[in-house]
């Protein structure tokens, strides 16, 4: 019962990791980003070639992870995410659904269409027993501790720096913080970047528990949208509790009911998203 | 002059000005009569193609049918599947366990997709275009996931087997080189198109495009925005379903896959491709699409994946219009051209 709790609890901090730059996107350009699951893939692929191809260690590949779907991010953004600011959600949908199939193609392609299975270092396999029914996972403890401190850094980040009071203000009302002279573009690419590496970062993370594969856009892309639709764009406390609760959710079902799987959790989303359009804690947009 | 009897009494001339550029808009072009004899002479051109001109055929069906949502409401569906799906796994059902009796099953196909689009209407219409994009895709995936747990019922992930069809109105067994199959989905399709196109070109379907220029402005003109919505919404999934089951029965099977996002996404990119708000287009978009994958199809499946991306972007980037568009403008081009030419000549 408790190792459910903890390995949901595991799960969620991951996917807290992996919606976070979604929600900052569309808080902030209001972009409907369906191809976030595509930096994770990308990032999950860079830890694998690393660990495997070249041999590096783990803790290694975890910067590597980050900074390559960052700077990718950062290059999509400027050359073709930002003709579409203001463009028809149609536009921004299909462009989107382009970049998924684009890296699930090329994935498959150059990775081939197995689970990519890891060995992970001694020192963070195993698990060691607190009591009778209750085991931690040593990599799951390691997983929460890296997207816990994460979050905290994020959090001092938007609440203490001037970046911070800008990206917020941005968030909030990006037409107002542009006539206060805030240069909302360049925020958004650097916001871009850091999400973008957060979800690689998440991705390389991921590989043993969210099974990495050429689907995983696609198949994660509910996941990410139920997080930033359940917590609202924008904030880091709405997707925190959203995907905490998702993760347990998930975990819990698959374990408990596995005969229902991922059958409740889109239920709760559509059930959710009927009763609060904007979020559980989302504020009402305005525009 | 028809048009006349209905006009208010004391009408302005420019009322029956205005109804007349309806009426000329709603008339059934040359053009057009020439599209529909095309397929009559596919099948005594191309005898071997046949099943897959049926294809096409039941993509152009679902995509017109999306067509009706998103070109002409301009709702964003992602998950149009959902429709489809269930008209194929309901005719699938029904001819499993003994009745393959095929004209009623596309109507219960059709029934049941209605059906759940109606009840499901009400949640979509809710909410930003966000929204109503997370809401669609949620409940294909959900019907995606109950397919796929119900396996005493759908088969899972092995596909609905022994799926049994009877001859079409007890005379013309579903053969093996698809003749029957082409001639039916191309009559369900041609039947299909002349009832939307119909409902296109009525005072509701003037409405619907009122809605997605300006859904604010709407309620001022007295129209019931949330009613001709879920109206739309409803007859658009009506028809994904009698595509979905036209599938079933021309095919013999359905597996998990009618369901899956890959299909709604595939029907949102044929719509684009043709041309959305044309219901011409779904159709050419799926010939081209279809054509496309035939003709790649000697590569690895990724290679079309790969392909299908990057004709998404492209499209986006540089062909808004798709192909339709682009032959319109051609041709507008060319009357220009010749109308230059015979006024010079006038001159």
């Amino acid at each position: 019962m408790l190792t459910v709790l903890f390995d949901g609890i595991a799960t969620g901090a991951l996917l807290f990791m992996l919606a976070l730059g979604l929600s900052v996107t569309l808080g902030i350009m209001n972009f409907v980003n369906l191809a976030h699951g595509s930096f994770a893939m990308l990032g999950g692929y860079v830890a694998v070639v690393l660990l495997k191809g070249w041999g590096v260690p783990l803790l290694w590949c975890l910067p590597a992870a980050f900074l390559i779907p960052a700077v990718v991010g950062v290059v999509l953004e400027r050359t073709l995410y930002a003709r579409l600011y203001g463009a028809s959600p149609l536009d921004q949908v299909l462009f989107t659904i382009g970049i998924v199939f684009v890296s699930m193609a090329m994935a498959s392609y150059f990775m081939g269409a197995q689970h990519q299975i890891i060995q992970l270092p001694p020192y963070l396999s195993g698990q060691f027993h607190v009591f009778a029914g209750f085991d931690v996972g040593i990599y799951r403890l390691f997983l929460i501790g890296v997207c816990g401190s994460i979050a905290l850094l994020l959090h001092v980040v938007l609440t203490r720096t001037r970046f911070g009071s800008r990206l917020r203000a941005s968030v909030d009302n990006a037409r107002t913080a542009r006539g206060m002279g805030v240069d909302v573009d360049h925020l958004f690419a650097i916001t871009f970047a850091v999400g973008s590496g957060l979800a690689g970062l998440a991705g390389a993370l991921g590989i043993e528990i969210l099974d990495l594969d050429p689907t995983f856009p696609v198949k994660f892309m509910v996941y990410f949208l139920i997080v930033v639709a359940v917590g609202g764009a924008g904030t880091l406390g709405g997707p925190l509790v959203a995907s905490l609760v998702l993760g347990i959710c998930d975990v819990a079902g698959k374990y408990y009911i596995s005969e229902v799987g991922a059958f409740i959790i889109y239920t709760v989303m559509v059930v959710v998203l009927i009763w609060r359009p904007q979020g559980l804690f989302g504020r009402p947009v305005v525009r | 002059m028809r048009a006349a009897s209905f006009a208010p009494n004391g009408a302005p001339p420019r009322y029956h000005a205005e109804v007349a550029h309806l009426r000329s808009l709603a008339a059934w072009r040359r053009t057009e009569t020439v599209f529909w004899i095309a397929p009559v002479l596919l099948y005594f051109l191309l005898p071997r193609q046949l099943v897959l001109f049926s294809q096409i055929a039941v993509m152009g069906l679902f995509a017109i049918s999306l067509d009706l949502i998103l070109g002409y409401a301009g709702v964003i569906s992602l998950g149009h599947a959902a429709f489809f799906g269930l008209g194929g796994y309901t005719a699938g059902i029904l001819a499993q366990q003994g009745w393959g009796e095929p004209l009623s099953g596309l109507a219960l196909g059709g029934l049941a997709a209605g059906v759940l689009g109606f009840a499901t209407s009400f949640l979509v219409l809710r909410g930003s275009d966000l929204t109503r994009l997370m809401v669609t895709l949620g409940i294909s995936l959900m019907l995606y996931e109950l397919a796929n747990k119900m396996r005493w019922l759908t088969g899972g992930a092995d596909g609905l087997q022994g799926v049994e069809v009877w001859p079409l109105l007890g005379v013309w067994r579903f053969d093996l080189y698809g003749r029957t199959a082409y001639c039916y989905s191309i009559i369900v399709l041609f039947l299909s198109f002349l009832i939307i196109r119909r409902i296109v070109h009525s005072p509701f379907g003037l409405a619907l495009r009122g809605i997605r220029e300006n859904e604010r402005r709407m309620p001022a003109l007295g129209t019931p925005v949330a009613r001709r919505l879920v109206a739309a919404y409803t007859i658009g999934a009506i028809f994904a379903g009698i595509a979905g089951a036209l599938l079933t029965e021309t095919t013999q099977f359905v597996s998990l896959d009618v369901l899956s996002f890959d299909r709604s996404a595939e029907a949102l990119l044929v719509v684009v491709l043709g041309g959305a708000g044309t219901l011409y287009g779904g159709i050419v978009g799926a010939l081209a699409l279809i054509v496309a994958q035939y003709l790649l199809s000697g590569f690895t499946p990724q290679y079309w994946q790969f392909w299908m991306g990057i004709a998404f972007i492209a499209l986006v980037f540089f062909a808004r219009g798709g192909i339709l568009g682009l032959v319109f403008r051609i041709a507008s081009v060319l009357r220009r051209i010749v109308g230059a030419a015979s006024g010079a000549r006038g001159a």
